[in-house]
């Protein structure tokens, strides 16, 4: 541990506090890429995030989280919002490569500096969200972003993970998705703090909403946030202010409650055992690898002469081993 | 690496089929869309820091548009970022686009490996 006087800010961290847009592009480009030199830069502005309004609009495929996004990024910037835009898109699991289509929707002023947005694909990662993304948001805040928007992956019934990221997660839905059972289900419907029912013209729109509204009565202790219910439709805009409504409304619940305290040391404690799980995953395949001994308990394993749960002990003890 | 469609021509099913094809090639293809105007198309690109821009056009105004997403990414001293067209755009035009700094201009019958290798080699080794 190095308990020296601060290291100088790396040029890079210098560049994305000064508003440089590329610097902070390029940043995300090497924090995507696991890119290792990069790390000054990152931990240095870790001391400026924190600062700022996460959202996480998760749900179904074609629901319409991006234009939601759309219209709530209009609506942030008619208030003066700075805001910022990770979505999310898919990696194909055969060639890696990806189509990250969510620009399409998003319709902002050219030259408005009060708006980054960055697509990201998953890269393999499951949940929803990308490896990175944690990351990348926190870059953004520390950018100066005041709100930042992260569109998920459209999502299965367990891809949750958007609710380690943003501070308030909104679940898109629209009518007819499937019985009031549906709803009762674990996952995507747990992490919810507001609902936003979208498409709302469409017929059955009301008992959607109202099945929501009974499920979220049930359980919630007193005092304790219980998730609202937003009809939302996009063409034309309707119930977008009553959404960011909502969203405040369980920003200031967070704070009010003394939560968010809670939420942030809960997140970050699994953030740091996530990166030291990494890193002795590396060392132990590392010592897997060279060790001649650990290989020939590998191989008794395979002959079925010692079980798994044995060789996992010796190789623990084994780089638990002073050198 | 950034597809865009810059100008008024609503007909992008040549920029989805290269898309799709670099997409399976392994590339993260981010698609912008039509009727981007060229300040938009740097703007995304620079947001995204991408290696490589495709443009595709076929409504004639190529002239018009492609220096000028050139000379915005020269502007934002950006000229890393590479370029390459599909579309419409006669012979003469694509030898002037080329000299002013397109790198490869493909028009109707180019085939997709075509596109894909030569979207590869432009784009050079990864940069990271």
């Amino acid at each position: 541990m190095n308990r020296r006087a601060p290291a100088p800010l790396p040029d890079a961290a210098r560049r994305v506090l000064r508003g440089d847009r590329q610097a902070l592009a390029r940043l995300i480009s090497q924090v995507e890429n696991r890119d290792r030199s990069v790390l000054p830069a990152v931990r240095a502005l870790y001391a400026r995030s924190g600062h700022a309004t996460v959202v996480g609009l998760t749900g179904p495929l074609g629901v319409g989280k991006s234009s939601i996004l759309n219209l709530l990024l209009g609506h942030l910037r008619a208030l003066r919002k700075r805001v910022g835009i990770v979505a999310v898109d898919p990696s194909s699991p055969f060639s890696g490569g990806s189509i990250l289509g969510d620009r399409i929707r998003l319709e902002r002023p050219a030259g408005d500096d009060g708006v980054f947005i960055r697509s990201m694909a998953a890269r393999g990662h499951a949940g929803g969200v990308a490896l990175a993304t944690r990351e990348t948001v926190r870059l953004l805040d520390a950018f100066g972003m005041e709100v930042i928007l992260v569109e998920t992956v459209g999502s299965g019934q367990s891809d949750v993970e958007i609710h380690e990221v943003a501070s308030t997660s909104v679940v898109v839905v629209v009518p007819h998705l499937g019985d009031d059972v549906q709803s009762m289900k674990a996952g995507l419907f747990e992490i919810a703090d507001v609902f936003c029912v979208n498409k709302a013209d469409l017929p059955g729109a009301d008992s959607a909403a109202k099945y929501l509204t009974e499920m979220t009565q049930l359980g919630v202790a007193k005092g304790r946030w219980r998730p609202q219910v937003i009809q939302t439709s996009t063409t034309p805009p309707r119930g977008i202010s009553e959404l960011w409504e909502a969203i405040a409304a369980h920003e200031a619940y967070l704070d009010s409650s003394g939560s968010r305290r809670g939420q942030d040391r809960q997140r970050l404690t699994g953030e740091i055992l996530g990166l030291v799980r990494e890193r002795v995953d590396a060392s132990l395949a590392a010592a897997l690898e060279r060790d001649p001994d650990l290989q020939a308990v590998l191989d008794r394993v395979v002959a079925r002469k010692i079980d798994p749960h044995t060789a996992a002990d010796r190789l623990l003890a084994a780089v638990r081993r002073p050198k | 690496m950034l597809i865009a469609k810059p100008g008024l021509d609503g007909h992008d099913r040549g920029a989805k089929v290269v898309a799709r094809a670099l997409r399976d090639a392994g590339m993260e293809v981010i698609y912008a869309g039509l009727r981007q105007t060229p300040e938009e198309i740097v703007e995304s690109a620079l947001e995204e820091d991408v290696r490589l821009i495709g443009l595709s056009i076929l409504s004639g105004a190529h002239m018009a548009l492609f220096p000028r997403v050139l000379a915005l990414l020269k502007q934002k001293r950006a000229t890393r970022i590479r370029v390459f067209a599909g579309g419409i755009i006669p012979d003469e035009d694509a030898k002037r686009l080329k000299k002013m700094g397109i790198r490869a201009i493909f028009g109707p019958g180019a085939s997709l490996d075509e596109i894909v290798a030569t979207a590869r080699k432009i784009a050079g080794p990864s940069r990271t």
